[in-house]
């Protein structure tokens, strides 16, 4: 179910390297839980962030979730397709629907990561 | 999970369940708030027919020589006089013109009404009348256990409503049933009351049926109403309902630190009458000049407001927000804010999670309402 080409935070986001730089998006079982998203806020290209740090907003019509950065670094590019069309996040969020990628300053906070097994597990398998 | 034990479950909290509805405490109830999805609900009950189960609400029903006078003298409205079957919306205030809630007043016959309440202030409700009773001529009867309580909005609601097998000869009366009035009929179980009421802006009824009843009428509505494009609704779906045409919400737009001239509802306040618990403080608010009054807020900036966002102008704080989403019919985030009255124009902004995002006042409400003429007229947009 869920795929193992990624790693995976408490915060049900999902962070995919290639090359250094990290895709992030939320995963499919934390677009179900927000329901129908409407808005999107992103982070700025070219801020740099620490793990952990909030850097942006992710609404449906009930509720706000903030987006957390698993892994240090500066922000490289934004999905300008989901700040447009936000539906995305639910239609797609383990592929079009991702949200910004980083440039990772620290690799080694990767192992603070859940592998899928252990995300699958933290979902009650 | 010790929290969901103590929650009251309604006839159809197991159907909800079964079918895929996402359930939430609401009230001291266990609610869907949705099912398919709150966009395609929203829509389903603008452009077809949406069910909800609305069983939480209280319905108090009052009897007696003395009823009409002494509801009367609890609430807003005028509700003397008026013919066995017309509804009435009113406020229920405190001496200093505080609203503890709002509710429908139903006459049911010559000394028989029927008071409906929000469930968040049922218990408030209940002893307020207990508390404000006669020693004679009146008697209180809360059957809110023992009544579920369906609602079927959209402009299709009038044809799924006649299919039911229960009302096969009451059709005519259902197809002319006016707004804010009710019929009653005897179902399987016991008495129904067929109510041309809603909270949604739209055509559509409340059905108040004894609760073993409810299952075979929600079931009955979905199967008869399938080609019509049927569909149970969540709450989140109601309050976005609600929401566009601008009806008030208990805790949102109504509190008890809130006054009914203040919360746009003046047309259901009757100072004339010669008195009710409250009109003292409400004449007295008037005559100073309303100091707060809701208006409609479009963001033109980006950003969504919530309930609580302040509102300020030229930088200075004049109001909150009581309500806000993103709009799934106009399609843009709106807010309804409490601010003081004296503003109208100049640089509005709300505070959006520490930054203050770009809003102006629109005209009320952001959607007309349905409910009466052709349910599928034209609608007058801002």
């Amino acid at each position: 179910m869920v795929p193992d080409d990624r790693k995976y935070t408490q915060e049900h986001e999902w962070i995919l390297i290639e090359d250094g730089v990290g895709t992030i998006g939320v995963t499919d079982f934390a677009a179900g839980e927000l329901g129908d998203v409407v808005f999107v806020e992103l982070p700025e290209t070219g801020s740099e962030f620490n793990q952990g740090d909030t850097v942006g907003t992710i609404e449906s019509v009930k509720a706000v979730a903030d987006m957390f950065l698993p892994v240090s670094g500066e922000i490289v590019e934004v999905n300008e397709a989901v700040a447009d069309t936000p539906e995305l996040v639910n239609s797609d969020p383990m592929e079009e629907g991702w949200l910004f990628k980083v440039k990772l300053s620290d690799a080694s906070e990767l192992d603070q990561l859940m592998d899928a097994a252990a995300y699958g597990e933290l979902l009650g398998g | 999970m010790s929290e969901s034990t103590n929650l009251k479950s309604t006839p159809l909290t197991d159907w909800h369940k079964q079918h895929g509805g996402k359930m939430v405490p609401f009230a001291g109830f266990e609610m869907p708030v949705q099912y398919e999805g709150v966009l395609a609900e929203h829509a389903c009950v603008r452009e077809k027919v949406g069910l909800f189960d609305i069983t939480h609400m209280g319905e108090i029903f009052v009897s007696g020589p003395g009823a009409e006078a002494w509801i009367d003298g609890l609430v807003t409205n005028r509700v003397t006089g008026i013919p066995t079957g017309k509804i009435v919306y009113n406020a229920m205030c405190r001496e200093d013109g505080g609203v503890l809630d709002d509710m429908l007043v139903y006459r049911l016959g010559e000394i028989e009404w029927l008071i409906v309440c929000n469930a968040s202030n049922h218990a408030k409700i209940s002893g307020w009348l207990e508390k404000n009773l006669p020693a004679d001529g009146v008697d209180l009867d809360d059957r809110s256990d023992k009544t579920a309580l369906i609602a079927v909005q959209g402009p299709d609601s009038r044809e799924l409503l006649c299919r039911l097998e229960a009302l096969a000869d009451k059709v005519p009366d259902v197809e002319s049933l006016k707004f804010y009035t009710a019929l009653t009929l005897e179902g399987p179980a016991g008495r129904w009351i067929v109510s041309r009421t809603g909270y949604t802006g739209e055509h559509g009824y409340e059905l108040y049926v004894p609760n073993e009843d409810a299952v075979a009428i929600w079931e009955e509505l979905l199967v008869r109403g399938e080609d019509l494009g049927v569909a149970p609704i969540g709450l989140a779906a109601r309050d976005t309902l609600r929401f566009e045409v601008c009806y008030c919400l208990y805790g949102h737009e109504l509190e008890e630190d809130i006054s009914p001239l203040e919360a746009g509802i003046g047309w259901a306040v009757k100072l004339k009458k010669e008195n009710f618990v409250g009109r003292e403080a409400l004449v007295r608010q008037k005559a100073d000049g309303v100091p707060r009054r809701i208006v409609c807020l479009e963001i033109t900036g980006r950003g969504i407001a919530r309930q609580g966002a302040r509102v300020l102008r030229e930088g200075r704080d004049v109001g909150l927000v009581t309500s806000g989403t993103f709009s799934p019919s106009l399609k843009k985030p709106l807010a309804m804010a409490l601010v003081d009255s004296a503003i109208s124009e100049g640089d509005l902004a709300v505070d959006i999670r520490g930054r203050q995002i770009e809003c102006r006042i629109i005209s009320f409400p952001f959607m007309s309402a349905r409910t009466k003429g052709d349910p599928r007229s034209e609608r007058t947009l801002p």
